[in-house]
């Protein structure tokens, strides 16, 4: 059950990039670049995501367990700090430099696999930098 | 700024951010898990997540790469494929990805979906700041150097 709920979610995650064409590097960047012709379709994307999200997650503050029995993951910290903005600013960055964020990154691989396998094995080098090297003190 | 009417796409973007929500959504009721693309995968990649905590990280991404990957054949492709983007801004730009997402605990689906939607400060916080980034950095990209520098 766990299982397929994960696969499910992850399927309708997947075909909403795609149908919201996020997977399309040429569209994110399109939407980044301000100062040229810009497209603001994905403002909507953020719309629609949020707008369907906030109600699951409302939901959930009447429940004890997740369906699937487990315990919500509440996220612990709620106060920015130096390390959340200077970690956002850094990927957005790279954002810019790429039009992929992670998801479309892995989307990418069903789409555009010729560029998705690049993107891929940098940013998980990126990843294995910070877990395990930098965020160790 | 010009607003490029003829590329703007809003009912795929509503329609494709409503299913990216209802995804969020059903990772959260049903297994309490955030849908953040950079914690489920990061948790993979760098072993952080064992035992049962890999299988539905897999799961998720595996069917992530299949959904968009079916949507893409049923529709026969609803966008060019973009070729010879330049590795130079490519690989260092995935790797700051990578690195960022990790230091600051999350990315566009974490932070700028599931955090804004549960009205986190963080995530909001987090949101604001890549996305100014993105626009600072894209703006010297394609205006000063790079592909599209002619625009």
């Amino acid at each position: 059950m766990k299982s397929l709920i994960a696969l499910v979610a992850g399927g309708l995650f997947g075909a909403g990039l795609y149908v919201a064409m996020m997977a399309d590097p040429d569209k994110v960047l399109a939407f980044l670049d301000l100062a040229g012709a810009w497209d603001p379709s994905l403002a909507l994307v953020m719309v629609g995501a949020i707008a369907v999200s906030a109600v699951g997650f409302a939901v959930s503050r009447r429940m004890t367990t997740s369906l699937g029995g487990s315990s919500f993951a509440w996220p612990g910290l709620e106060r920015p700090d130096l390390k959340l903005l200077g970690g956002a600013a850094l990927f957005g960055v790279g954002w810019g430099m790429t039009g992929y964020c992670p998801g479309p990154g892995f989307a990418a691989l069903a789409v555009n696999p010729a560029e998705a396998v690049y993107y891929l094995a940098a940013m998980v080098m990126g990843m294995l930098v910070w877990d395990r090297g930098l965020s160790r003190p | 700024m010009s607003i490029d009417w003829a590329s703007f796409t809003p009912w795929h973007a509503l329609g494709g951010g409503a299913l990216i929500g209802l995804a969020a959504a059903v990772l959260w009721l049903g297994l309490g898990r955030i849908a953040g693309i950079s914690g489920i995968a990061g948790g993979l990649a760098s072993f952080t997540a064992s035992g049962g905590d890999r299988a539905w990280r897999v799961l998720f991404v595996a069917g992530l790469v299949g959904g968009a990957g079916i949507v893409h054949l049923a529709t026969g492709g609803l966008f060019e494929i973009r070729t010879g983007y330049p590795l130079w801004l490519l690989l260092p730009g995935a790797f700051l990805v990578g690195l960022g997402t990790r230091m600051g605990s999350g990315c566009t689906s974490g932070h700028g979906v599931c955090g804004i939607a549960r009205f986190s400060v963080r995530g909001l916080a987090a949101t604001v700041t890549f996305m100014a980034t993105a626009f600072v950095t894209v703006f010297f990209v394609r205006h000063f150097f790079g592909p599209g520098g002619v625009a």
